[in-house]
């Protein structure tokens, strides 16, 4: 129940953070792009960002995948195994409580937990790539848990694929 | 405060390059401020207007006093006798001061000077004065330079008198290169910048195609290493003050570097490389070639800097679970951990003196710039805000300069500067939002 409960409130901040309309990039932080493609073409960028998400959040200072980012990651990585033109940049962000430096560390160290995750269930290697964005890029931009939470996160970017 | 005399009146005029600036100060144990004490009053000056020797000079010479003023007051050492007050008229830079007139309104030190411009040369002339010993405080100097120098000339003779006052070592005559900041803050525009110690001649070094963090100076300060996304990944660049020509440091695929510093000796560059996950302290020259790891540990090591004799390098590791300061030999070996408060201590920068460490510290939400000695002892905090960071040191190693970030979706980034003791506080304009202040040394 409790799983269930947080696996919803995941669910539910991914929608939040879909529906964000701001022209995140420095990241190209899950925005949606012309290129994305129709999120009813189940091999589109598009759909892999609303249906089966592109980010993994995580706790105060901490870089372990928790088990709803997992479950995430493992639907990630079978869509990437059945579109294997993708290639795939992970971006890691930290919230703004932290000095920049350490937020870099921090961004890079959830980037790399995301990446072996995907690279446990199947995706190879030679398709990912990581970088840390440290606080450079938050989604949201409150000074409260509420956004810290969202910000603390790592996307998985696509691009190549067939609508390239 | 003590109070010296000094006897002799000379002017040094001196020709060396295009600004003839004077290292040859008299040592003297003047009208003394003790920096370090703590001073709760400030002592009472007067700058009369400067006296212009011909008639080109009328504008600088009121300038440059201006300046004076706000660089002495700005210290928050000194308090302005306004003009008004005056009894006394300067109207010529050798007439003999009348002691009296300023006893009378309780002027203790007396800063007087004279400005000529010929062409597009400015020579500038300065003395002090003891007022209530009736006597110089230390030689008269003189500066010459080009008329676009001038506020150089002014920050050099507030060093002057700064420097016989407190006996501690100048730094006015100084730059800051920071990271300029505008737009939201989910996309923030970040440029290079840099300009004098007190926010004037700004001038930017990159455009905000990329993001830039974290500038520091090279000990002659020519140069800048600095952190960017040009590639599209954080990667170490240097770049040349003065053309602004810029060249990336280290390419190497697969790995992140940021947190760059230079050595002492101005070749070495210590920084972080992260690679797998996992953020350790290298070296390299700035002109290229091998990299030497000096942590190897799976936390996170960063934000390392050199002591000023380049034995040692302080930096910071959550090897202990979370974030600390340790100190290690320059050619890596057993760190040693000098933070044990509470809560979480980062950018750890050693003074330009060797005597002490200022650091972020974080505990219950608010962040500190703190100061502490470099075997950790007398941790002092002398800031606390919502987002107190990075902090840099003047060139005397008596003030600090640091970044305060505003809370909230409309929070913005300016940079502030603070006393050793945690006195005079305050903010440095900029034009725009700014972050990663760097204080220059002194210019030559």
């Amino acid at each position: 129940m409790r799983n269930l409960t947080k696996l919803s409130l995941v669910a539910l901040a991914l929608i939040l953070a879909a529906c964000s309309s701001s022209p995140l990039s420095g990241a190209r932080g899950g925005a949606f792009g012309a290129n994305d493609g129709s999120v009813n073409d189940p091999t589109s960028v598009a759909y892999f960002n609303q249906n089966i998400g592109d980010r993994v959040l995580f706790e105060v200072n901490q870089s372990t995948v928790n088990d709803a980012g997992r479950l995430v990651l493992a639907q990630q990585a079978a869509w990437l195994n059945s579109n294997p033109a993708f290639t795939i940049l992970i971006e890691g962000h930290a919230d703004e409580q932290g000095t920049r430096a350490y937020n870099l560390a921090l961004g890079d160290r959830r980037a790399t937990a995301a990446r072996d995750y995907l690279v446990s269930q199947g995706v190879a290697s030679s398709r990912l790539s990581t970088v840390t964005y440290g606080k450079e890029r938050p989604i949201e931009i409150c000074s409260q848990e509420a956004c810290y939470s969202q910000n603390r996160r790592a996307v998985t970017v696509l691009t190549g694929g067939a609508n390239s | 405060m003590k109070m010296r005399l000094i006897a002799r009146t000379l002017i040094l005029a001196l020709t060396l390059g295009p600004l003839n600036l004077t290292t040859a100060q008299a040592q003297t144990g003047p009208l003394r401020i003790e920096v370090t004490d703590g001073v709760i009053e400030p002592l009472p000056i007067a700058v009369p207007t400067f006296v212009a020797e011909n008639a080109a000079a009328a504008q600088l010479a009121e300038e440059i006093s201006r300046v004076v003023v706000a660089d002495l007051v700005g210290s928050g050492l000194f308090r302005e006798i306004p003009r008004e007050a005056h009894i006394a008229k300067i109207t010529s830079f050798d007439a003999a001061v009348r002691y009296a007139d300023w006893k009378a309104i309780n002027a203790q030190g007396l800063v007087t000077g004279a400005v000529s411009v010929q062409g597009k040369r400015v020579i500038v002339k300065f003395r002090l004065f003891d007022v209530f010993s009736d006597k110089p405080l230390g030689d008269g100097l003189q500066f010459t330079g080009s008329t676009d120098a001038w506020r150089r000339m002014a920050h050099k003779v507030s060093d002057a008198a700064y420097g016989r006052i407190t006996g501690e070592g100048p730094y006015f005559d100084s730059r800051v290169v920071f990271v300029s900041e505008s737009g939201p803050k989910d996309l923030r525009q970040k440029r290079l910048a840099i300009m004098d110690y007190d926010g004037a001649n700004v001038q930017y070094l990159t455009d905000s195609t990329s993001i830039v963090l974290g500038p520091r100076f090279s000990p002659t300060g020519d140069r800048v290493l600095y952190t960017s996304y040009e590639s599209g990944s954080p990667r170490i660049y240097a770049l040349d003050v003065a053309s602004a020509s810029r060249r990336v440091l280290n390419n190497q695929a697969a790995t992140l570097s940021f947190s760059p510093r230079f050595g002492p000796d101005g070749d070495a560059v210590v920084f972080s490389l992260a690679k797998a996950g996992n953020t350790d302290i290298y070296t390299m020259s700035v002109r290229g070639g091998a990299q030497t790891r000096l942590t190897s540990s799976p936390s996170i090591d960063t934000d390392p800097s050199y002591s000023p004799d380049g034995s040692q390098i302080v930096f910071e590791s959550d090897r202990s679970g979370n974030q600390q300061i340790y100190v290690m030999p320059a050619g890596g070996g057993e760190p040693k951990r000098i933070s044990f408060g509470a809560g979480r201590y980062g950018t750890p920068v050693w003074s330009p003196r060797g005597d002490y460490i200022a650091f972020t510290k974080q505990n219950k939400g608010r962040f500190h710039i703190g100061v502490m000695r470099v075997d950790g002892s007398e941790e002092r905090l002398l800031t606390s805000s919502f987002l107190d960071e990075g902090p840099t040191w003047a060139p005397n190693g008596r003030v600090i300069m640091f970044s305060r970030e505003t809370s909230g979706a409309t929070g913005t980034s300016s940079l502030y500067s603070v006393d050793l003791t945690g006195r005079n506080l305050k903010r440095v304009p900029t034009p725009l939002g700014a972050s990663d202040p760097a204080w220059s040394p002194l210019q030559k």
